[in-house]
Formats: structure tokens, C-alpha cells, sequence
């Protein structure tokens, strides 16, 4: 742990290193050119970046105040929009449609499910995944022939596109599917709420657990074996040297590793969609978002600005008190 | 470096498990070979259903039997409403075009991110790496208002706009941590020797960066090819690509899932990716971790 302290002074970009400079001044000068450099280097991505993300969300920010234009269903009229303060938000926050709670089956009565759906499943699958991930780490890790056979085959899953593994899961979850040839069971796999989420959740496991199992792999082999031969020597049992050596020094690459993946589970679409077109409990804030696309451009606004505030709070809370420093790691210099 | 001491230590206590017989070995070869069929199990199954034949779509015999290449025939069948060929030309298209764009921009900011001391260098990067968790539904929405307005719904550069504003965070991450470990101390002689920092960068960094660059490109590659929610919005008929194909296939049995013809499509779609993943391994699993572990 102590040995990665050094990745923060980088940050601040003084000439932390006067050894390696003549002197102060030139130090300085220098660091006045590369700026001057840097920006230029940097200005076509961020231009760009400003142009495919800030600009549409900011678009999507002023839609989301706006009125749908429609018929009122109060007076029969049509409607042109304008603005409608939160009149949105409160839409989808409270579930109101026109000053009453939304009737079932519109999509405005199913944010809140939504919302509760997309964290099920990204509680549930991060934890799936971690713990598979890690036991799959720690196999890899090990020397043993045809260790490279294993480390090739977790690649499969994660190269294979997500439509495509949606196609392949949903075709073994049918009714008269491999799955339930294998358990003997005669379970509608995609057409009942509970097995539907289990069968999207098995499938995203199976793509993503790859990438953290590798991620893990990668923190794992940073260990250097003597720590765990002086534990051995100290009488330390297996447990104890997974708890006390293991955990604490690849937590930094398994807290990236989990930011990563929840980021992606806040925002899973692909899946659902085509395994159960969000039928039966399983619609995420993301398919809500493309549903209501085509109902109302600034009524979809609103839900997809409420989806980015929650992945970005989501994302603020892993970096800000759990310690998943993925900026830290990626401006940190050089390795060792 | 670190791999020979670790190998090197781990040999050492080999003639203490030769004492007697041990669990160990057996145990972790049991292991592996879970985590094998885990992995490998759903991949065979769908290779085999696309060589069987539509009549025996629920067979459960584990080995291929009733083999048939018909499946590959339906999925480029015109007459069926399957444009499968036009499919793989689009995602060729937008995914090929998407990478390029990424790379020739996104390998400057990385270079000045791995090489430069600048202020802010922090922000941007937190928000290069924002960028790459944005959900891309939250775009979705304004794009798809905006490019109705203009007329650019179906077009590739529909496709191409979004599927950047994941694609070039990805390559400014990747290629940031793999110039980190580059010996930049030839930069330095070359600059010594009378370069500019220009020049050094063309001359000496750009070929040293090569294979860092082309591991990049496959990744963004395969993050723009599997790409499914922008493009299953965003196009039409005309630029469909292969995942949005896939998800909307038609048989020749109507309102019956062609589940054979799906597979073969999969198999079409996923083989290229399998081996060009097998075949750069090493280089892959270091971009994907790169940037996670110091």
C-alpha cells in the first residue's frame, strides 16, 4: 500500500523532482512548454469529446424542462410544448401523470421499478462477478501446465459481442432449451419475472466475469511470492494469508476493477432487450430511457438525465469514499 | 523482470512436495478445468446448433450431429428479408471508421498524458475516464432529436458520432498507460542528438509506440463492433449493423425464433473476434488491465 503513495504529487504538477532539473528556473520554463504543448496535444480530443458528449448532454439537459408536445387530455386539445419547469421530473420522480399517479402499464409508473431493477442487478451481478472473478484469479495465478489454456478460454466470453450472447443464452433458456434439459426442469425461463432475472443476470456473468477475473489476475501478480513465504513461515493458514495479504494488497486493482463493471451493470440495455424486451419486471432505467424516445423527446430527456446523475453520483460515492482511485491510477507515473 | 524472480521462486520449494502425495495439483487442475467448460461450454453449444439442422434446433445430443451448412445459406438469404452481407459491410464501416477517428486523435492526448507535466493534468484525465463511463443512453436522446432535425437519421455518421464518444476515452486510457511504460529515455538521446520534441515523436516514439497503437485499435475495434443500443436506434435499414441484424433475425418459418439461423449469424459475427483475440492474447490482456494496476 505504502509503496503507491508517490502517485498522488503527480497530480499537482509542480516539479516535485528538482534533482533531475539544472535549477528552479529552467524547471519552471520548462514546465510553461509543456503546458503550451500539452494543451494542443489535448485540444482535438476534448474538442471532440465537448462535441459527442457535453454538447448532447447539454441538450438533453435544456429538452428535459421542456414540454412535450401532445394532446391535453384534460381540455382534447393539441398542445405545442414550451417550458415546463420540472414538470418532467416530477413525472418521473413521483410517477404523476397529468396531477394523479400514473396508471399501470404506462411508462411513467414503471420508474421506480426500474430504478430498483437496475440496482438488483447490479448489486447482484458485481458480487457474482467479483467472487467468481477472484476465484478464477486465483486459479490463473497459479503455475500449473495448461495454465495458458485457461487464461485464453476466459477471453471467449468477453470477445463475444452482447447481442450476440443475449441470442445464445436466450436460445438456451428456451422452454425446450439445453438449460432446462440439463436441470431437468420445465421452467419458462424468459417469460416469468424471478427465472427472467436470473437468466439475464447468469448471462451477463458469464460475458463479464472475464474482465474481472483478468483485472484481478493482473493486481494478483503484483504480489511478490516471498510475502506469502514469510507468512507460511509465521504459521499463517490460507484464510489468514487471503485476508491479510491478499485482500489489502490487490484491493486497489479490485476496486477499479468493481467500479468499472458497476458503471457498466448501472447502464445494461443490450441484454434485457433482446432477452426480454424489458417484459416481466425487467426493464432497466436504460431501456425506459429508449421507450419513451419515441412517446416524447423531452419526457426522455428528463429519464435519461436522471439515469447519467445516478451513475454519475453512483461513480462519485466508489471514488470519493471507497477508495477507487481509477484517475489516480491512470495519471501515476511510470511503473514500480 | 518480475515474472523470472517469481518463477524463480516458485520452483524453489518443488523438492518439499515431492515428500508425499499431494491434493493440491489435483485440485487446482479440477478447478481449472471448471472454469474451462464455464468459459467455453456456451461458445460450443452455439457453434454446433449453427451446423445443425433446423428440424433438430433442441437436440441435446453434446456432440454435432444432423450437420447441415443450411443455416449459413438463411443467413445471407435476400429473399427472407436478411441483409446480412450489407450487415457486416456496415459494422465494418462504422466500427473501422469509429477506431481510426479515435486513434489519430486520441493518440496525441495519451502521449501528452503520459509524457507531459501540465496543470489539470488530473481533471482531464477524470474526465477523459468519466467520459468512458458515460451511459450511452443519456445520449441517445438528444442525438436522436438532433440528427431527425438534420436528416442525418440511417446515415453512418449517426453511427460513427456516438459510438466515438466511447471508443476515443477507451483509446486516450489505454494507450496513456502503455506510453507510460515505454523507454523514453531514446526519446531523450534523440533530442539530445539535435531533435525537436516534434521529431522525436515522429521519428523514434511513433514506431517504439506501434504495437501499443495496434493493440488499442483492436480493442476500440471490438468495443465499436459490439456496440448495440446507439445503433439499434440510430439506423436504418440501410446501415443496420450485424448486433442490431442479429437481435431482429427473420427464418424461413414464420413467428418461429430461427434460433439455428441466429447461431450461425453469432458464429459468423464472433469467430473473426475469437482468433483475432486468441492470436493477440498477451497484447489484449495487457490493454485491458492496463491503467487498473500501477
Amino acid at each position: 500500500m505504502s509503496t503507491e503513495v508517490p502517485a498522488r504529487s503527480e497530480a499537482t504538477a509542480t516539479p516535485t523532482a528538482p534533482h533531475r532539473m539544472p535549477g528552479r528556473e529552467s524547471a519552471d520554463r520548462k514546465q510553461v512548454t509543456q503546458g503550451r504543448w500539452a494543451s494542443m496535444l489535448l485540444l482535438p480530443t476534448l474538442v471532440l469529446l465537448a462535441v459527442v458528449i457535453v454538447y448532447p448532454v447539454i441538450n438533453a439537459v435544456t429538452m428535459s424542462f421542456q414540454k412535450d408536445a401532445g394532446l391535453n387530455p384534460v381540455t382534447g386539445f393539441f398542445e405545442q410544448g414550451g417550458f415546463a419547469g420540472i414538470d418532467n421530473y416530477v413525472h418521473w420522480l413521483g410517477q404523476q401523470c397529468n396531477g394523479q399517479a400514473c396508471p399501470p402499464g404506462t411508462l411513467g409508473s414503471e420508474f421506480w421499478s426500474a430504478m430498483g431493477t437496475t440496482f438488483f442487478f447490479t448489486i447482484v451481478t458485481v458480487i457474482l462477478e467479483t467472487v467468481l472473478g477472484f476465484w478464477m484469479a486465483i486459479i490463473m495465478a497459479r503455475t500449473f501446465r495448461g495454465r495458458s489454456a485457461i487464461r485464453a478460454a476466459v477471453l471467449v466470453p468477453w470477445s463475444i459481442p452482447t447481442a450476440v450472447t443475449a441470442k445464445l443464452f436466450f436460445f438456451m433458456f428456451a422452454f425446450e432449451g439445453i438449460i432446462n434439459k440439463l436441470l431437468g426442469t420445465q421452467i419458462l425461463w424468459t417469460g416469468s419475472e424471478w427465472p427472467a432475472r436470473w437468466a439475464i443476470i447468469i448471462s451477463d456473468v458469464w460475458k463479464t466475469t472475464p474482465f474481472m477475473a483478468l483485472l484481478i489476475l493482473a493486481g494478483l501478480q503484483l504480489i511478490p511470492d516471498e510475502v506469502y513465504e514469510a507468512a507460511k513461515v509465521d504459521g499463517a493458514s490460507a484464510w489468514q494469508r487471503f485476508t491479510q495479504i491478499t485482500l489489502p494488497l490487490v484491493k486497489p486493482a479490485l476496486m477499479v476493477a468493481i467500479l468499472f463493471r458497476t458503471l457498466d451493470v448501472l447502464r445494461m440495455y443490450d441484454l434485457p432487450a433482446i432477452m426480454t424486451g424489458g417484459a416481466n419486471n425487467t426493464t432497466t432505467l436504460s431501456i425506459l430511457v429508449v421507450d419513451q424516445i419515441r412517446e416524447g423527446f423531452n419526457s426522455a430527456g428528463a429519464v435519461s438525465t436522471i439515469t447519467f446523475l445516478t451513475v454519475f453520483l453512483v461513480a462519485f460515492i466508489f471514488v470519493r469514499f471507497l477508495g477507487a482511485n481509477a484517475v489516480g491510477a491512470a495519471t501515476s507515473s511510470g511503473k514500480k | 523482470m518480475s515474472t523470472a524472480t517469481a518463477t524463480a521462486t516458485r520452483t524453489a520449494p518443488v523438492p518439499m512436495r515431492r515428500r508425499s502425495f499431494s491434493w493440491a495439483p489435483a485440485r487446482t487442475y479440477i478447478q481449472a478445468a471448471i472454469i474451462l467448460v464455464w468459459c467455453l461450454a456456451p461458445f460450443y453449444w452455439m457453434i454446433v446448433t449453427a451446423f445443425r439442422d433446423t428440424g433438430y434446433t433442441f437436440e441435446s445430443t453434446p456432440y454435432p450431429n444432423h450437420i447441415t451448412l443450411d443455416n449459413f445459406g438463411t443467413v445471407f438469404d435476400e429473399s427472407l428479408g436478411n441483409h446480412f452481407a450489407r450487415n457486416l459491410l456496415n459494422s465494418v464501416i462504422v466500427a473501422g471508421i469509429t477506431t481510426l477517428v479515435a486513434l489519430v486523435v486520441g493518440v496525441f492526448a495519451a502521449y501528452a498524458l503520459a509524457r507531459l507535466n501540465f496543470r489539470f493534468k488530473f481533471a482531464v484525465m477524470g474526465f477523459i475516464l468519466g467520459a468512458s463511463m458515460f451511459p450511452g443512453v443519456a445520449l441517445v436522446t438528444p442525438l436522436f432529436q438532433l440528427f431527425t432535425n438534420i436528416g442525418w437519421m440511417g446515415t453512418y455518421q449517426a453511427l460513427i458520432i456516438p459510438s466515438i464518444s466511447f471508443t476515443l476515452p477507451l483509446t486516450v486510457y489505454t494507450l496513456t498507460s502503455f506510453f507510460r511504460e515505454m523507454p523514453w529515455e531514446l526519446e531523450e538521446s534523440a533530442r539530445i542528438d539535435g531533435c525537436t520534441q516534434g521529431q522525436a515523436f515522429r521519428k523514434v516514439i511513433l514506431p517504439l509506440a506501434a504495437p501499443a497503437t495496434f493493440t488499442t485499435a483492436i480493442l476500440a475495434f471490438i468495443g465499436a463492433w459490439n456496440e448495440f443500443l446507439i445503433a439499434s436506434q440510430l439506423s436504418s435499414e440501410q446501415t443496420k449493423t450485424v448486433t442490431v441484424a442479429i437481435a431482429s433475425f427473420t427464418g424461413a418459418q414464420p413467428h418461429q425464433e430461427p434460433y439455428t439461423a441466429v447461431m450461425a449469424a453469432g458464429t459468423i459475427v464472433t469467430i473473426p473476434l475469437v482468433i483475432l483475440v486468441l492470436v493477440f492474447q498477451r497484447k489484449i490482456v495487457a490493454g485491458l488491465t492496463a491503467g487498473a494496476v500501477k
